[in-house]
């Protein structure tokens, strides 16, 4: 049984891992115009909280949403060629990067603002109550968003009221260039604090995938079995810059060797280790699964390519849901 | 002067109108819910929302931690799951608060995910004047959210506009800006029972006439009646076209009105610079340029913050004295309408007797 659950969840960390390096080398290609935030090195979060969630769960995420969007089982072509820009995107080129949607999978989207969705997924978990449908709802964020008002005020609803959402603060220490030092009181522990709000919180090491998936499955259970919400931290690390397909640690605002003691702590070749450590799978499967996925996104870059750019004046008579417009039956 | 009246409606004042409408949208969907600080107190929100949740339950009518961006947030997150919220400020200066979630989220995400999300919720707002209000009690910046694209921004002023645009407004899959004026919410008229509902986006004309076009909104169309009983003694008539829906405009009402009058004036119960009455001159002036035969003419407040005490607020509302006094100066006559009104001594910051504050 875990054994299965654990091809799956490396399946989910590669496929992340190859879609983001790919990502990274095309980019100076300049045909991804669009802010662009990698996801690589922080694969572990993203893949084991999605491991725990059923496909009718739902899923919100920020401005760093790739590894969360494919970890939900988002559609691979309508994500790049939504970064493409082209009218077969997932948000049909008037989103990019940042704005990923995938309602299909519960994947109900990403926005760039700073704990902007945090809220959205309490709004979810309110009518998921009201309909008594059971699923849990997610939102993904950084250590930054901790930091925003709306982030305490939801969560102080979401004690309040008995929402059933689970809170994922993924810490991987800076707000762009800017380093938790300069924007919480030093020693201070993000899960602790929220702690005090009244939530349950739970935290532990993002780049050990297992782990994280772990204590998300215990918080969803618990929370479809309680309806109340709970919290967790995961601390990772970002390898690349914040928005672009570069290293950037040659800026001075972090130290090459910081950067080198966390990418010795890789959680994608971390968990293929275990899994040939352990005997769950042999070297030869394993470069099956990478086969596998490179030919998927070699796919659908081919696919992102061959699409055609969205017309301009389709972005007219699209600002307002009007129930008297074709297409209205589609969302 | 047109007044309707016919058969199955009643008088009822503004804010029961409010009231009926929640009660009618939430016996039709059971996905209506309504909250907002304090909706389920002694007080109702000005009687708008009062016996709701008595009727209605706990679950879809209640009261909230001061926290407006996050309940801004999750009224979104709720409606794209096919919740309909009505969240409620009883002041529009709180809703300030929000602005992160509403323009960022609630205007955005139709749009923005290419018409896979839809935002059904609605943001009661009150705006209002006079009895001190002051800087940040009583701020009328429907200009602000008109010019967010993807938002709606409607301003009832009559008891039956108010009940079939809240109606509408509940029913509409956009998010749509509902402001009150406090001074409207005792204001009596005939509204019809049941599901009665008012297309968002029509402008209603109040009254007919050919020498001038006067286009309003909200309170300022009170002022803007009583202006026009006394022109009438004086031989000038006017159409007068209460907006009624900020966003989307009436356009043709407006054009249809200028090229039968030749005059505009533009009345806004917010601050002049920038505002809605702006644009409506704007527009005119770029569209109708050649059938207007006098400047056009607006009137808002003064680009200063509202003050409180009644001294410095004397003279800053604007009201029917002002509006005579504006039309007749287009229509080169010299009529002083603070000469011509009679106020019978109800002070300038009140609407009437009934209005004895706090808020």
């Amino acid at each position: 049984m875990d054994n299965t659950l654990k091809i799956e969840l490396f399946k989910k960390l590669l496929k992340i891992r190859i879609i983001e390096e790919t990502i990274a080398k095309k980019y100076t290609d300049w045909e991804m115009r669009c802010p662009t935030h990698l996801s690589t090195g922080q694969e572990g979060v993203a893949a084991g909280v999605c491991q725990a969630l059923e496909i009718q769960d739902f899923v919100f995420s920020s401005h760093r949403s790739h590894a969360h969007y494919i970890a939900k089982g988002g559609d691979l072509n309508g994500m790049i060629s939504e970064i493409f820009g082209k009218s077969t995107g997932c948000s049909m080129g008037r989103g990019g990067s940042m704005h990923l949607i995938d309602k299909r999978v519960g994947f109900l989207g990403s926005t760039s603002i700073v704990g902007g969705t945090i809220p959205l997924a309490a709004g979810v978990a309110l009518s998921v109550k009201l309909n008594k449908t059971h699923q849990v709802t997610c939102a993904f964020f950084g250590d930054a968003a901790i930091e925003e008002g709306v982030a305490y005020e939801t969560i102080n609803v979401a004690v309040t009221k008995n929402l059933p959402v689970l809170f994922i603060c993924e810490n991987n220490l800076y707000s762009v260039y800017s380093p938790l030092s300069v924007r919480q009181p030093v020693g201070r522990k993000i899960y602790k604090m929220v702690q005090g709000i009244g939530i349950t919180v739970d935290h532990g090491n993002g780049n050990d995938p297992w782990e994280v998936f772990e204590k998300s499955r215990r918080a969803v259970r618990s929370i479809r079995e309680t309806q109340h919400p709970r919290f967790l931290e995961f601390s990772t690390y970002r390898w690349r810059e914040h928005c672009g397909p570069f290293f950037d640690n040659d800026l001075g605002y972090r130290s090459e060797s910081e950067f080198l003691e966390w990418k010795k702590k890789d959680p994608v070749q971390y968990f293929e280790k275990h899994l040939i450590d352990q005997n769950i799978a042999i070297p030869s499967e394993i470069n099956g699964i990478k086969y596998q996925i490179t030919n998927e996104v070699t796919r659908a870059f081919a696919f992102a390519h061959g699409s055609d750019f969205p017309e301009f004046k389709s972005i007219h008579n699209s600002v307002y849901a009007d129930r008297n417009k074709p297409g209205y039956e589609k969302n | 002067m047109l007044i309707e009246i016919s058969l199955g409606m009643r008088k009822i004042k503004f804010y029961e109108a409010i009231n009926e409408a929640f009660v009618t949208a939430m016996q039709i969907d059971q996905n209506v819910i309504c909250f907002g600080l304090g909706v389920d107190d002694p007080k109702g929100v000005f009687g708008t929302t009062l016996g709701l949740k008595e009727k209605f339950g706990g679950d879809r009518v209640f009261d909230i931690p001061a926290s407006e961006n996050a309940m801004t947030g999750i009224a979104i997150g709720a409606s794209l799951n096919g919740i309909r919220p009505v969240m409620t400020h009883q002041r529009l200066d709180f809703s300030l608060l929000s602005l992160d979630q509403i323009i960022n989220n609630a205007a955005k995400f139709y749009f923005m995910f290419g018409g896979q999300h839809r935002v059904p919720v609605t943001i009661r707002l009150i705006t209002g004047r006079g009895w001190g209000q002051g800087p940040t009690h009583s701020q009328n910046l429907q200009a602000l959210f008109a010019h967010i694209p993807g938002l709606k921004v409607v301003m009832p002023t009559t008891a039956s506009d108010a009940k079939g645009l809240l109606l509408s407004s509940i029913f509409d899959d956009n998010p749509v800006i509902f402001i009150e004026h406090r001074w409207l919410h005792n204001l009596e008229g005939d509204v019809p029972e049941g599901d009665y509902r008012i297309k968002i986006g029509k402008a209603r004309k109040i009254s007919d006439g050919s020498d001038l076009t006067i286009v309003s909104m909200s309170y300022m169309t009170i002022e803007a009646i009583h202006a026009l009983e006394i022109l009438n003694k004086f031989g000038i008539t006017c159409d007068l076209i209460d907006l009624r829906s900020i966003k989307p405009m009436d356009w043709d009402a407006i054009y249809q009105s200028v090229e039968k009058t030749g005059r505009i004036l533009a009345l806004d119960t917010g601050v002049q610079n920038g505002s809605v009455s702006s644009e409506i001159i704007a527009e005119v002036c770029q569209h109708r340029w050649s059938v207007l035969k006098s400047k056009p003419e607006r009137l808002g407040l003064p680009d200063i913050p509202t003050p409180t005490s009644p001294s410095l607020t004397k003279h800053f509302y604007k009201r029917s004295e002002d509006i005579i006094n504006v039309v007749s100066k287009m229509m080169g006559k010299k009529l002083d309408g603070y000469a011509l009104i009679d106020r019978k001594n109800v002070p300038h910051d009140v609407p009437g007797d009934w209005f004895k504050g706090p808020f």
